[in-house]
């Protein structure tokens, strides 16, 4: 009974989040300078031309009465016409939303092996120089920013050791046999490992640029929690039972130390997918992030509008998922 | 000598320093016997049960001095085969049961953990050993107890369940390190008749380490008072109370409170006394020459 009700209590802050967003981007991109009509017309196109463009797109209302406009659209799933590209816009950021979910997700899950294997060995030998390398390692992996990240990635293993693919989702001459845009997904379930290959090729270099900073993060925070649980009684109830140092770390601090990182994991992933929109720009990898600089570019507001309407989704689900995890490893949350 | 557990000539010190926090300790509990081991706070009484169960913190090291452990020195062996050996035969009664089970596992899986991985029990035998020893220690209910969490359950629970936790893989040698010392008074006395009847009925050898004289009278047969990290007095517990040695355990027993007039006897130890046995430390420190 409680469960239902925080539920629907979440789903309710959902929406109240998303509309502020929506109000939020709605609004700013109208009053920033940039006319999208004049970037669709030649140069010295006339006055009526420009009128009847912007009487088209119902840009000669004012703000309000726009917003209620596309507010009655979206409630009913119409999310408008992209300007630039001159299709409805749902299906164009839903047909580009999967390539951008894998890459978060790949780059996530490089993020917390590496962020997670680094902070073990980091308790293991605490105290010693490897702990001290990996501290200097999270140092520089945090103070460098994913778009550099992904200049070195590019120059190391696209230009001297040319390992990785440096730019698109998947080889252009690839024969695609997919129905859905979850490519590699896709490429699992049909066994083409050939395509999945390829892909991973593609997307590594993206994804492990992203990772990098939230891997750092990972690994300091996670040593730093299980550090403190290493002189706890019960870690050490746990030595006096005859259990090595590598179990005692495993299954007596790690189950209590992983919960602050899932909440930061939490809050940084949303940082991550914010990133993927310079990181595909620099890869020229297609997703969402991508179409948006695009869509930005061309003042193409209604696309915009969809995009991060389907963002600011992403991070309250995000939010929503770390919530119910966390509320699922800490026993102490369960009855609450 | 019969001594399942032998401290010969231990001596700690703090890393980086050269003052001793243990010096020379000698200290012996034979099988099935109760030693205890009394001191004032920073004596180094907690100290000499860490040691013997492999768990001293990192700033202390020992720089003498062996630790036999049925006959085998557990200072000689690497630390993988000395934990295991220390988990076979020996068990620790913590002093703060409030931290030391672990929250996020379930009680049964804290009792079972050592008897399915380190000895090599089913987990069908480890659960009904836990089961058998949650009954012991008069849990009730103990099957739903297992399946629960520490914050589910009260302080002095806790406490039953630690004490079951240690004598479900029939050690031969419990450290007790103040068991009773976090836990409120009414209840301090049931835990410490607790342990005392487990003690008797499993026959395993025992080092308590407490503060308190009282405790000491009812659970122990033989004590060790400790001052400063040395040994003042061995003696059997009814020869020490009836006639201690040492000036320094005379005192103790003196500023004991006693109930009958709790007020009255409320003493500080001598300052006499104090100087005197500093002064024996002393000497005794300039005997030793660390290697």
């Amino acid at each position: 009974m409680t469960l239902l009700r925080s539920l629907l209590l979440r789903l309710a802050t959902m929406a109240v989040t998303l509309f502020g967003a929506a109000v939020v981007v709605f609004f700013v991109i109208r009053v920033v300078p940039g006319n999208p009509i004049a970037m669709m017309l030649p140069p010295g196109a006339s006055e009526t031309d420009i009128a009847r463009l912007s009487a088209h797109y119902g840009l000669d209302r004012s703000i309000p009465e726009q917003f209620l406009i596309w507010l009655t659209g979206v409630i009913h799933g119409d999310f408008g016409t992209s300007i630039s590209l001159r299709q409805p816009v749902m299906p164009l950021v839903l047909g580009r939303l999967p390539a951008t979910l894998e890459l978060s997700i790949f780059a996530l899950v490089i993020a917390v092996i590496i962020g997670g294997a680094s902070a073990l060995a980091g308790t293991l030998w605490r105290g010693t120089k490897t702990e001290a390398a990996i501290d200097v390692a999270n140092g520089v992996g945090l103070s460098v920013p994913d778009f550099l990240w992904a200049l070195v990635l590019i120059l190391l293993f696209g230009v001297l050791m040319p390992i990785f693919h440096i730019s698109g989702r998947i080889s252009p001459s690839a024969e695609l046999p997919f129905v859905t845009q979850f490519y590699v997904f896709e490429s699992i379930v049909r066994l083409r490992f050939d395509l999945w290959w390829d892909l991973l090729k593609h997307m590594f270099m993206p994804a492990l640029a992203l990772a990098i900073p939230l891997a750092a993060i990972v690994s300091q925070l996670l040593k730093q929690s299980l550090k403190e649980t290493m002189h706890l009684d019960y870690v050490v109830l746990a030595r006096t039972k005859g259990y090595s140092e590598n179990h005692v770390i495993l299954s007596e601090s790690l189950p209590n130390a992983v919960l602050p990182t899932l909440t930061l994991i939490g809050v940084q992933f949303t940082f991550l997918v914010g990133g993927t929109v310079i990181i595909e720009r620099l890869f020229s990898y297609e997703g969402l992030g991508n179409m948006a600089i695009d869509a930005v570019i061309n003042r193409d507001l209604p696309l915009i509008q969809g995009i991060v309407l389907v963002f600011a989704l992403m991070f309250t689900l995000i939010n929503l998922l770390v919530d119910m995890t966390y509320a699922l490893l800490n026993p102490r949350l369960r009855h609450a | 000598m019969n001594a399942f557990l032998a401290i010969r000539n231990l001596s700690a010190i703090l890393r980086g320093g050269s003052q001793r926090v243990l010096r020379s300790v000698d200290l012996a509990v034979e099988a099935g016997e109760v030693r205890g081991l009394v001191g004032e706070s920073g004596a180094g009484k907690s100290m000499i049960g860490k040691a013997v169960l492999g768990i001293l913190p990192s700033a202390v090291s020992i720089v003498e001095g062996e630790i036999l452990l049925d006959g085998r020195n557990l200072l000689a062996m690497p630390q993988k085969e000395r934990r295991r050996t220390i988990g076979t035969v020996a068990a620790l009664i913590p002093q703060d049961p409030l931290t030391a089970l672990n929250p996020s596992r379930r009680i049964g899986r804290q009792i079972t953990d050592r008897l399915v991985d380190i000895l090599g029990w089913t987990e069908a035998n480890a659960s009904a050993r836990a089961l058998e020893l949650l009954d012991e220690v008069q849990i009730q209910n103990p099957q739903r107890v297992m399946a629960s969490y520490p914050h589910e359950l009260s302080g002095g629970m806790r406490q039953r369940v630690l004490i079951a936790a240690a004598f479900a893989a029939n050690p031969k040698l419990i450290i007790a390190d103040e068991p009773t010392t976090a836990l409120d008074v009414t209840v301090q006395k049931q835990i410490l008749k607790l342990i005392r009847e487990m003690q008797a009925r499993h026959g395993t050898a025992m080092l308590f380490v407490t503060h308190d004289l009282g405790v000491v009278s009812k659970v122990c047969q033989k004590l060790s008072v400790l001052y400063s990290g040395k040994v003042v007095e061995d003696r059997a517990v009814s020869e020490f109370f009836a006639e201690p040695r040492h000036a320094y355990s005379k005192a103790l027993l003196a500023a004991t409170p006693k109930y009958t007039d709790p007020f009255a006897s409320l003493l500080p130890v001598d300052e006499a006394v104090i100087a005197s046995v500093d002064a024996e430390v002393k000497a005794a420190d300039r005997e030793w020459r660390h290697v």
